[in-house]
């Protein structure tokens, strides 16, 4: 729905040119309980050098569009349709994509990091041999060559001591340092593109905000494009240029970072920025009432609907698209927005009284 | 406040240090028991692979003078069998047939039965519903009767011993390694390695076998275990070494007929299984500890 108007304007090589197009991805997992629509019908582009923030609560669908992506899912269980188009490969679709192409392709142009780095490194080698394995995995050179490489990569990523490191397991690392070795090892073969899911969902505030740091400075310098996945919305408006929010398996807003987080136009980004929790304020926090719907049974009508406060009678029985929200590729999945946004003001004003 | 610190500095340095030194005490018992195991085993292995220098007469020379010589007379130090052939030379050449066994038939199905269950876990789909069917196919009849009914096929020889454990005793291993890297193959670090572009081939050897490996290791010592004592009776029952080739099996066998009046005939060479499987198996228990350790 979102015709790139702007096509021609948008360079085919460079900064800005797309990276990676998904276009109505579809991923159905078979469970013994039923079919779960986890990804239902996503659509996004990510340019060169952007990092584009994905937003959503537990069990969107946020995790399984970056592993269809990555081509992670066991195929046996999860169908997946649409298309994933990488352009710097000859516009391949990685949905089609044969284990060897995927292979050629992980690694060198596409890495990602995952949520617990307690458990994403093999815990029985080395973090030196697992960073030289990553360095060596797609080009050939000379062990002792590798190995510098992965000095270098160490230190790039800010952990001290790294030649004394190389020799320590993942269990002698901390949580934070653990993720700092995973960026190392997904930057090894320099990809184009990163996705990282919820990489510090599990490390505390202060660690958390070292690594986002550390993912900036190290996109800026390799020029890079970044696909931060976070149920933390403070993380994505801090971090990224573009903002997609996912609910229940589907876009429901996407737009520049500063347009989504001032001027949100869907209810449940509303309620997600009204969820969070700022600083010096008193008073309790504001919730979502009631709960995501369940994938596998997916009423008509909007998704948010049932827990939406601007929920009409035509949003139970009717869904809609992505709709134009007026504003640079600023699109939202409710055909009240306008509406909604008007009346936004007088909410709060009303709620405060 | 805290009652830990009760005295001076030194003494709670003290404390600390008996402490640490406590634990390495530990650390030492834990192993004890793998470090006898390999001592008892390196013991058997010398004793057997020495077997000319130990012992000068041959497994095989009869002393007429001296048939069913009870141990320590007429110049044999474990007695002599109803032929007058020297029991100890006997018991350490047969000893060979009998370490071949456990090492030669354990390692092959070992490595055999890892490879196939890390495939068919790996991979999934057809070729694991294919593979585990076969497994399935094996369990489906009773292990001793399987074994017999190959070497009956083949006819009875160490060699064909050896064939028909290999043919049959991989599917324990199997089906353990498959158990192990279905669940290994859902960890994040698989995930990670396969993120990372890294070949089939390299994500089962490298990243799911040492981590799933320990399984199937410490079985292997049980597993070597029975096959000694699988080769015993198949000797036993005149399947394994054929005579007058000496085996523990066999030797046992043939001096049941004497029991009541010539004990040692069977009961050294039974001691002998003994001995070796109370090694492997004080092994298998020694390693199962050492790499639980190393897992948690």
């Amino acid at each position: 729905m979102t015709a790139p108007a702007a096509e021609p304007l948008t360079p085919s090589i460079g900064p800005g040119a797309p990276l990676l197009s998904v276009k109505d991805l579809h991923s159905y997992l078979a469970t013994s309980q039923g079919v779960v629509r986890a990804v239902d019908g996503v659509s996004f582009t990510v340019h060169e050098t952007e990092v584009l923030g994905i937003v959503g609560e537990s069990g969107c669908g946020k995790t399984v569009t970056c592993r269809t992506i990555m081509g992670l899912m066991p195929a046996r269980t999860v169908h997946t349709e649409g298309q994933v188009i990488y352009h710097p490969r000859n516009d391949i679709n990685l949905l089609q994509a044969t284990d060897h192409e995927f292979q050629s392709l992980r690694g060198a142009d596409l890495a990602m990091i995952f949520q617990d780095p307690m458990t994403a490194l093999n815990p029985v080698l080395s973090i030196g041999d697992q960073l030289i394995e990553a360095v060596r995995a797609h080009a050939t050179m000379p062990t002792t060559q590798a190995r510098r490489q992965a000095i270098d990569l160490l230190e790039r990523v800010g952990i001290p001591a790294a030649p004394r490191r190389m020799k320590d397991y993942p269990f002698q690392f901390s949580g934070g340092m653990l993720q700092r070795a995973l960026i190392a090892i997904a930057l090894a073969s320099s990809p184009r593109l990163l996705l990282a899911d919820e990489p510090t969902t599990s490390l505390d505030v202060i660690i958390q905000d070292q690594i986002l740091s550390l993912l900036l400075e190290l996109q800026q310098d390799t020029g890079m494009s970044l696909i931060l996945v976070s149920h933390d919305l403070a993380v994505i408006s801090e971090m990224c240029d573009r903002i997609i929010v996912m609910y229940a398996g589907q876009v429901v807003e996407e737009g520049s970072a500063a347009d989504v987080i001032t001027a949100p136009r869907h209810p449940y980004t509303h309620a997600l920025l009204d969820a969070l929790p700022h600083a010096g304020e008193r008073g309790q926090l504001r919730s979502i009432a009631g709960s995501p719907p369940s994938l596998i049974a997916v009423p008509p009508g909007c998704r948010f609907a049932p827990r939406c406060r601007f929920a009409t009678d035509e949003c139970h029985s009717w869904d809609t698209e992505l709709i134009d929200a007026g504003e640079r590729d600023h699109t939202a999945r409710c055909w009240r927005q306008q509406e909604i946004a008007e009346r936004q003001d007088s909410w709060q004003r009303s709620e405060l009284a | 406040m805290s009652a830990m610190w009760v005295g001076s500095p030194s003494e709670v340095l003290m404390r600390v240090a008996t402490k640490a030194a406590g634990r390495k005490r530990s650390a030492v018992r834990r192993r004890m028991t793998l470090i006898i195991g390999l001592v008892m085993l390196g013991i058997a292995i010398l004793a057997v692979l020495l077997a000319p220098v130990l012992v000068s007469q041959s497994p095989t020379t009869i002393d007429v003078l001296h048939p069913l010589a009870s141990p320590g007379t007429g110049g044999h130090l474990l007695g002599t069998d109803q032929y007058g052939r020297d029991l100890l030379a006997r018991i350490l050449y047969g000893g060979r047939i009998d370490l071949a066994i456990a090492f030669g038939a354990t390692s092959v199905t070992l490595v055999g039965g890892t490879m196939i269950g890390l495939v068919a876990g790996y991979l999934g789909g057809k070729i694991d519903s294919f593979l585990m069917r076969i497994v399935d196919l094996f369990f489906a009849f009773p292990f001793l009767v399987l074994i017999i009914a190959i070497i009956a096929m083949l006819g009875p020889s160490i060699f064909n011993m050896f064939l028909a454990i290999w043919i049959t005793s991989w599917v324990s291993y199997a089906r353990i390694m498959r158990a192990q890297t279905v669940t290994a193959r859902k960890q994040q670090y698989v995930l990670a390695a396969r993120a990372l572009g890294y070949s089939n081939i390299r994500v089962m050897f490298r990243h799911i076998l040492p981590n799933t490996a320990s399984a199937v290791i410490i079985f292997s010592m049980v597993d070597a275990v029975g096959n000694i004592i699988l080769a015993a009776s198949l000797g036993f029952l005149g399947l394994g070494a054929q005579p007058p080739t000496p085996e523990w099996g066999a030797m046992i066998s043939d001096g049941q007929n004497y029991i009541l009046t010539s004990w040692w005939l069977a009961t050294i060479p039974g001691l002998a299984v003994v001995f070796v499987g109370v090694a492997f198996s004080l092994i298998g228990d020694g390693l199962a500890d050492l790499l639980r350790a190393g897992e948690r």
